[in-house]
């Protein structure tokens, strides 16, 4: 869908490589491309002007680093700046002494609020063993009080209302009802509203006064366009903020909006939505938010820019390095862990620019959760050397992965396959390197071996190659597929 | 129309509005102003519009057709006026109930849409059904029957969790027995990224046809408007999958622009039906792409 920034930079800087420097043309050429690219993700216009600016001043003249392209070095130093930007050190909830702690939620019309309160208490049940109280404090929305009461009871945290009272009484109410109860943290849910409604802001102001809340988070959709400069900056005038919540991730949006709800509240983001349900809450983290707003996550363009500018020493130094280690299911399985930190393999492309035309339901998440089952049922010993297993020790493994022999015995050959197409690919490195860095170990064995595949020059499943699986079909087919949309991409642009 | 429109975008386009007078105050029509008029273009999330327009206004300039500063507004709007296409008329009730499906993602607007055109059509005097198709999110059919009650019109539900186009097709079938003029199907909410969701979507509106051929006869998606870009995203996938027909724009009585919809007009030919104005039932107003525009530049 977007054009990733590496991609649209490697046009503007064509063939710059190490040795060079920027020069003041190349820089205002490829800066014009970040600008749109940040303007596409939602960026806020001034925020992208004073970026814009600001790594000006650092570029030109910069020398190009050996083995980088002018354009990924550029997407560096943004990378770098953004990600000191959004940064913060801090925890996301001050806890009270004394009393309980409250936590007062905000935010527009349907920004995923009432459903983040929910959320917000769960997390601070597990992670900090807490005792919420969720307070249903909006009484505009028709059913709201209903919502948050399902949400109490799905996750079995008692929810405050009394019928009839205004927010502020509430919030106080529930928070006597806090300390007679012995609920340690009362969050209170309020109505969404718009930042210049006077009357509705002033209600929060009021149950500001009233409860003093600890911790005042602004709940954020962050498909927000340019707007969100404003009515964050409202919030944060009516009601110092101290984090924002920023919801909707799960879908394709680029969350350019977050930067600009940073750049004028300064308080930080302290986690994500990502998702309906419950457990769809994340901490922020700043780098994974800024390769998305710049269009990083698109793992083919990347490793398609390193081959063409990657320094081929390097890349050949990394790869022996793998080699000679040698690639055990142990290495295999830590990959794997790295994946699933990563998130759903389903979730993380979705993220990728590039990747948006692609089917998620062609990765098979449960294949992936199965293969790990089998790993986790060996030994250290038998991962490092599978050579060991034999019959017995091979039933062990499927009864304690929940699965059969075969499908142990499918995993082992998957595996040697691969190895052997790691050796196969020895000369070309690279792409392992930057396989292992971005995926984490592929889309599965057979999906890892699909790509290690098509690097070695598209060799066809049969020849010479492992056996193909519905994996390696797949991975070919799709990246025929991105290949299809660039150039469908390439020629629209044209015509425009 | 042009009044409540103004009403409500009143407050909303301030920077637009004075950042334009203050432009056009000078004389000069130099480079710094074009920046300036960027700005106010890109602040509207016309995003990629906001370019081509700016591309037509440099062309115009240097073909000696905008040479003041006072021509630039006008220019602007007739511009943006004609991507966004012409009105666009209902198309006309046929016999049997006329189905429109509300689609989008969520918390954009969707069952409180629902509400207001119900309330629009009781006003136009037709009989109205509400479907509480939206059987996943908590309180959701609640929240819709209360508006039922509030509006006093017929509304078919069933539990949380219930199959939704299970439900569909009941409302369908009762619409049809009841011999209701419309039928408004309300759906949960879900990110056009979702497939399984979005397919969920495809077997709802094919169930109602099953029941009631041609239906349903509009399918409206529901865009916050304070959305930036991710609207475009929006439009094309549901477009593709539920063959939308317009688009409802809310929210607009904040400070958002709602420009997306200039680009999803001209990208994917969807207009705006309707657009949304507050949190009452009185609150929506139909979309007139002259009136938009004009309440956009006129202070
Ligand atoms: N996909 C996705 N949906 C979310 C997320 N957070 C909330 N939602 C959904 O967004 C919609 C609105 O959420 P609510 O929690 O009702 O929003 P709110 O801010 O309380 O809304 P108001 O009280 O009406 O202002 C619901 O459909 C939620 O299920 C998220 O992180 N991802
Ligand atoms: N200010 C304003 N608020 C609106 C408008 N339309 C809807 N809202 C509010 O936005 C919030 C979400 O609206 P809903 O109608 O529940 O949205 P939805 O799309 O049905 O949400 P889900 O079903 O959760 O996906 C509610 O608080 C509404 O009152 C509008 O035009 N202006
Ligand atoms: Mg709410
Ligand atoms: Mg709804």
């Amino acid at each position: 869908m977007f054009e990733s920034l590496t991609q649209r930079l490697s046009k503007v800087l064509g063939g710059l490589t190490g040795g060079g420097r920027l020069t003041e043309k190349a820089v205002d050429e490829a800066l014009e491309e970040v600008r749109a690219a940040l303007l596409e993700a939602d960026v806020h216009f001034r925020v992208v002007r004073d970026l814009i600016a600001r790594v000006r001043e650092q570029a030109v003249g910069q020398e190009i680093v050996k083995s980088v392209s002018a354009g990924q070095m550029l997407v560096k130093v943004f990378s770098d700046e953004l990600v000191g930007m959004m940064s913060s050190e801090g925890e996301p909830f001050t806890f009270a002494g004394g009393r309980p702690t409250v936590v007062l939620m905000a935010g527009l019309q349907g920004s995923g609020k009432t459903t983040t309160t929910a959320k917000l208490a769960h997390w601070l049940r597990t992670e900090h063993r807490r005792k919420p109280l969720l307070v249903a404090a909006d009484i505009q929305r028709p059913a709201a009080v209903d919502q948050l009461k399902i949400l109490g009871e799905q996750i079995d945290v008692p929810v405050f209302h009394v019928p009839g009272e205004p927010p502020e009484v509430l919030a106080e109410l529930a928070l006597a009802e806090a300390k007679r109860t012995g609920r340690d943290t009362v969050l209170v849910d309020t109505a969404g509203r718009l930042h210049i409604d006077a009357e509705l802001m002033a209600e929060l102001s009021r149950v500001r006064e009233r409860v003093t809340p600890d911790t005042t988070f602004l709940v954020c959709d962050a498909m927000t366009g340019q707007d969100a400069v404003r009515s964050a900056e409202a919030f944060q005038q009516t009601l110092p903020l101290d984090g924002v919540i920023l919801t909707k991730l799960d879908g394709d949006t680029r969350g350019g909006a977050a930067l600009s709800v940073r750049h004028v509240t300064g308080a930080p983001v302290a986690f994500v939505g990502v998702g309906e349900k419950i457990e769809d809450l994340q901490r922020f983290h700043a780098d994974r938010l800024v390769s998305r707003i710049l269009g990083m996550g698109d793992v083919v363009t990347l490793v398609e820019k390193a081959q063409e500018h990657v320094d081929e020493q390097e890349a050949e130094r990394q790869m022996k390095k793998m080699l000679e280690d040698e690639f055990t299911l142990e290495d295999f399985l830590s990959q794997l862990k790295t994946l699933q930190k990563m998130g759903s393999m389903k979730d993380l492309m979705s993220h990728m620019p590039g990747m948006s035309g692609l089917d998620p339901a062609m990765i098979d998440e449960q294949a992936l959760g199965r293969t790990q089952a089998v790993m986790l049922s060996m030994t250290p010993a038998e991962r490092r050397r599978p050579s060991v297993l034999d019959n017995s020790r091979k039933r062990r493994i499927a009864r304690g992965s929940g699965t059969t022999i075969t499908v142990v015995n499918q995993l082992l050959n998957q595996f040697e396959g691969m190895r052997k197409m790691m050796k196969q690919l020895k000369n070309q490195g690279l792409f392992s390197r930057l396989m292992s860095r971005f995926t984490g170990g592929g889309l599965g064995m057979g999906d890892m071996a699909g790509m290690a595949e098509a690097a070695a020059g598209g060799a066809r499943p049969g020849a010479g190659g492992p056996r193909p699986t519905a994996g390696t079909v797949n991975q070919i087919d799709r990246r025929k597929a991105r290949k299809k949309e660039r150039q469908r991409k390439k020629q629209s642009r044209k015509r425009r | 129309m042009l009044k409540r429109l103004f009403g409500g975008l009143k407050k909303t386009r301030d920077s637009l509005v004075v950042g334009m007078r203050k432009l056009l105050g000078s004389d000069t029509l130099d480079d710094a102003t074009l920046d300036q008029m960027e700005e106010l273009l890109y602040t509207a999330d016309l995003g990629p519009a906001a370019a081509d327009l700016m591309d037509a206004l440099r062309k115009a300039r240097a073909a000696g057709e905008v040479t003041e500063p006072a021509q630039v507004e006008p220019f602007l709007r007739d511009q943006i006026v004609d991507m966004l296409g012409d009105d666009v008329a209902d198309t006309p009730v046929g016999s049997g109930p006329r189905v429109v499906l509300v689609v989008g993602v969520n918390g954009s607007g969707k069952t409180t849409t629902i509400a207001k055109l119900a309330q629009l059509l009781k006003r136009e005097g037709r009989s109205v059904m509400l479907a509480a198709c939206d059987t996943f999110r908590a309180a959701a059919v609640e929240q819709l029957g209360v508006w039922a009650d509030r509006l006093e019109v017929r509304i078919v539900k069933r539990e949380t969790g219930a199959d939704p186009s299970g439900l569909a097709f009941d409302a369908a079938d009762a619409a049809q027995r009841e011999d209701i003029d419309v039928l408004l199907v309300d759906t949960a909410g879900r990110l056009h990224t979702a497939t399984n969701l979005m397919a969920e979507l495809v077997k709802i509106g094919r169930v109602i046809s099953k029941r009631i051929p041609g239906a349903p006869h509009e399918v409206l998606l529901v865009l916050d408007g304070t959305t930036g870009q991710n609207a475009i995203a929006q439009a094309r996938e549901f477009k593709q999958a539920v063959a939308v027909t317009g688009l409802v724009v809310t929210k607009l009585d904040g400070t958002a622009k709602g420009g997306a919809v200039v680009s999803i007009r001209r990208q994917l030919d969807l207009p705006v039906r309707f657009i949304g104005l507050g949190e009452g039932a009185d609150d929506l107003e139909r979309f007139a792409p002259a009136a938009f525009v004009e309440a956009l530049f006129d202070g």
